[in-house]
């Protein structure tokens, strides 16, 4: 894992004391709310309905045993007990009080943590693939170049006042977990045929109130050069992107309407010129440094089988179960890659309490190297997982209620905060995940129905990325009450697409039995072993749409 | 509006449609400084945590009025962004919020009864 050096010490220690002043100036009536609230933003903290909301940056989805413990510690001491991680790899807390946010913010330094790039319209911290480094056939581990472009990108000042947020993310594998199409930059590690490693760049993802699946601008950008490709659409973007409409503001409008080759054209220009300069070369030395960080971890050399692994299948079916769709194949012969489900049935969506924090620390460091993931789907994942401790993990896990094997189907929905907590929301998202969650409680079925991505978002902001759920699900406020938009066939992989709407929107009392309505007809429709997205892709919206408003 | 920046957010938050154009009773709230507590304006001025504590214009004009007072000189060391919200009369508790969101507001989250607002008037009983 990066650590960080005395630069990285030094930035978020003096971030953390400017705020510490920053606070105090407001509470002592010093500073205007209008002052204050783009330097709190800053800081990631946010207004919500209820409370201040502090969200934490988890930069490329990875923790150490250390750090997520940290995080468990300030759920007890500063909130409510628990932290809710987002569909952005991040963590969030719902009540801090301001005051106490300071220390709060000095305790996260303490283990290399901050809130920095998580709000406000700057590039905002870099997602990645959680199986970075543990799944077989990647070209790269993608967290290398992800650390390169945090360090670049943080407090960059010709990108501080962006005309909207920035989102980067980038994968290493040619299965996209990291939804990079719906990024304004998405990256893609990629081998050329001369073997050389270099960047497939996609612009202009992106979903909100106009989604749209980002334009493939470079085939190859070679390894030293991506920084300066990165500042090239940043530059094109900061001039040119609208600053007149913040729903207009987003790279992918710029894209859009500039279309993609004249995009490509300006954003070769301006790559051009800081190439020649050679000012963003980033040295081999630096690369690898960095790179050092990311060694994989001392592997044991171990046999393909465990025996131990085989009898403990055998012997508890509910293991087996879980290992069939939670354990995903690890690169290295003897281990595994395990998903922790932060989806209970009928629970919240990625929250998880202070104690499962820490009992899920202590699985990290007793069997996966110290690593942690999180994922933009709202789990977590523990990377580096012998087959022969598969057992043991998945026990403890049962202890806490971490063990839901349901990775991938349709009670592991994620959903926004909604207008549980979200000040933006227009209806609740969570319920709805619950709600569907119990109804599909049967593991049988939910196996017969087999992947099934739902995704819940509560306003059209899109943060349950309802765009690109095989079934997506937009709440929307009509005259103050709750009604739920249905779409489907979206999609956030290498085959990314947008969904289709149904029509006409469902009331809280009617919308679980539609999302069944759908189900049923899919298992009606579909062939052989063929999964929802296929069948969806097969068939087409139509028969969907007559079963649904049917009579 | 008394001032700028006073008047740039209650207009925002009104246009932001809290309130529906035909409403009749109306209150102001807004989220308190130090925690973000929810809380709203009460006859004597001072923010109260209860909805039930909080006065309730009636008539447009009313409300107006009831926001300026919401407003002071001052008021951004105790609350953030007061704004108006519709009320109707209950007939249990005299009067409750219109919208989803302040009745959320009022009670705390809908699947977390143990937080927020709800969480506080059990345990006292």
């Amino acid at each position: 894992m990066y650590r960080y050096d005395e630069f990285d010490h030094q930035l978020v220690a003096e971030r953390v004391e400017q705020f510490r002043g920053q606070v105090e100036r407001r509470v002592s009536g010093e500073l205007s709310e209008d002052a204050f609230k783009p330097l709190r933003l800053m800081n990631g903290v946010y207004l919500q309905l209820h409370a201040y909301m502090l969200r934490v940056a988890i930069p490329y989805g990875t923790l150490s045993s250390r750090q997520l413990r940290k995080l468990a510690h300030i759920a007890r001491e500063y909130d409510r007990g628990y932290g809710h991680f987002t569909t952005r790899q991040n963590i969030q807390y719902n009540w801090p009080a301001l005051a106490r946010i300071p220390d709060l913010l000095a305790e996260l330094a303490e283990v290399e943590m901050h809130a920095i790039q998580t709000s406000g319209n700057c590039i905002r911290n870099v997602t990645s693939d959680q199986y970075a480094g543990a799944i077989a056939d990647e070209i790269e581990d993608p967290r290398i170049i992800s650390e390169i472009i945090r360090q670049w990108s943080t407090f960059h000042p010709e990108f501080s006042y962006l005309p909207r947020k920035f989102k980067i993310a980038v994968t290493g594998h040619a299965h996209d977990r990291a939804a990079i199409k719906l990024h304004d930059i998405g990256i893609v590690i990629v081998r050329n045929e001369a073997g050389e490693i270099g960047y497939e760049v996609h612009v202009g993802g992106g979903q909100g109130r106009t989604p749209f699946i980002a334009k493939k601008l470079a085939e190859f950008v070679p390894k030293d050069k991506l920084l300066a490709y990165l500042e090239a659409v940043m530059r094109v973007y900061n001039m040119l992107g609208r600053r007149d409409n913040s729903y207009k503001a987003r790279i992918k409008i710029l894209v859009h309407e500039t279309g993609e080759e004249e995009m490509r054209k300006l954003v070769e220009a301006e790559f051009a010129q800081i190439d020649a300069s050679k000012m963003l070369e980033v040295p081999q030395a630096e690369i690898d440094r960095i790179t050092r960080y990311f060694e994989p971890p001392a592997f044991e050399t171990l046999p393909a089988e465990s025996a131990a692994f085989n009898k403990a299948q055998a012997d508890d079916a509910g293991f087996a179960q879980w290992c069939r769709t939670n354990v995903v194949a690890h690169r290295q012969l003897g281990y595994s890659i395990v998903n922790i489900s932060l989806k209970p049935i009928g629970g919240v969506p990625g929250d998880a309490t202070d104690v499962q924090m820490e009992a899920i620390a202590e699985l990290a460091e007793a069997y996966s190297f110290d690593e942690l993931r999180v994922t933009h789907e709202q789990n977590l994942v523990l990377p580096h997982i012998r087959l022969d401790d598969l057992k043991a993990v998945y026990d403890r896990l049962v202890t806490h209620e971490l063990a839901t094997p349901n990775l991938g189907l349709i009670s592991d929905a994620i959903a926004c905060p909604g207008l549980d907590y979200c000040n933006l929301a227009n209806a609740r998202s969570i319920p709805l995940a619950q709600e569907i969650s119990n109804r599909f409680a049967d593991l049988d079925r939910q196996y017969d129905i087999g992947e099934l991505k739902i995704k819940i978002s509560g306003c059209i902001n899109a943060c349950g990325h309802h765009h690109v759920g095989h079934i997506g699900i937009l709440g929307v406020d009509k005259k103050g009450t709750e009604f739920y938009q249905i779409s489907l066939g979206g999609s956030a992989d290498e085959h990314a697409s947008l969904g289709d709407i149904t029509g006409r929107a469902f009331t809280e009392d009617t919308i679980v039995d539609a999302i069944e309505t759908l189900v049923e007809t899919y298992v009606g429709l579909r062939h052989a072993d063929e999964r929802f997205i296929e069948t969806y892709r097969r068939v087409g919206l139509t028969p969907f749409k007559e079963r649904l408003y049917a009579e | 509006m008394k001032n700028g920046i006073i008047g740039s957010n209650s207009e925002k938050f009104f246009m932001a449609q809290h309130s529906s154009k035909g409403a009749r009773f109306q209150a102001v709230t807004a989220n308190r400084l130090l925690d973000g507590e929810v809380v709203y304006l009460a006859a004597d001025n001072s923010w109260t945590e209860v909805f039930s504590e909080a006065e309730i214009a009636d008539g447009p004009e009313a409300g107006e009025a009831l926001l300026a007072r919401a407003v002071p000189d001052g008021f951004e060391k105790q609350v953030l962004e007061p704004y108006l919200f519709e009320a109707i009369e209950d007939e249990n508790t005299g009067f409750r919020p219109v919208s989803v969101r302040e009745i959320i507001r009022a009670k705390g989250p809908t699947v977390r009864l143990d937080l927020g607002k709800q969480a506080r008037r059990q345990a006292q009983g």
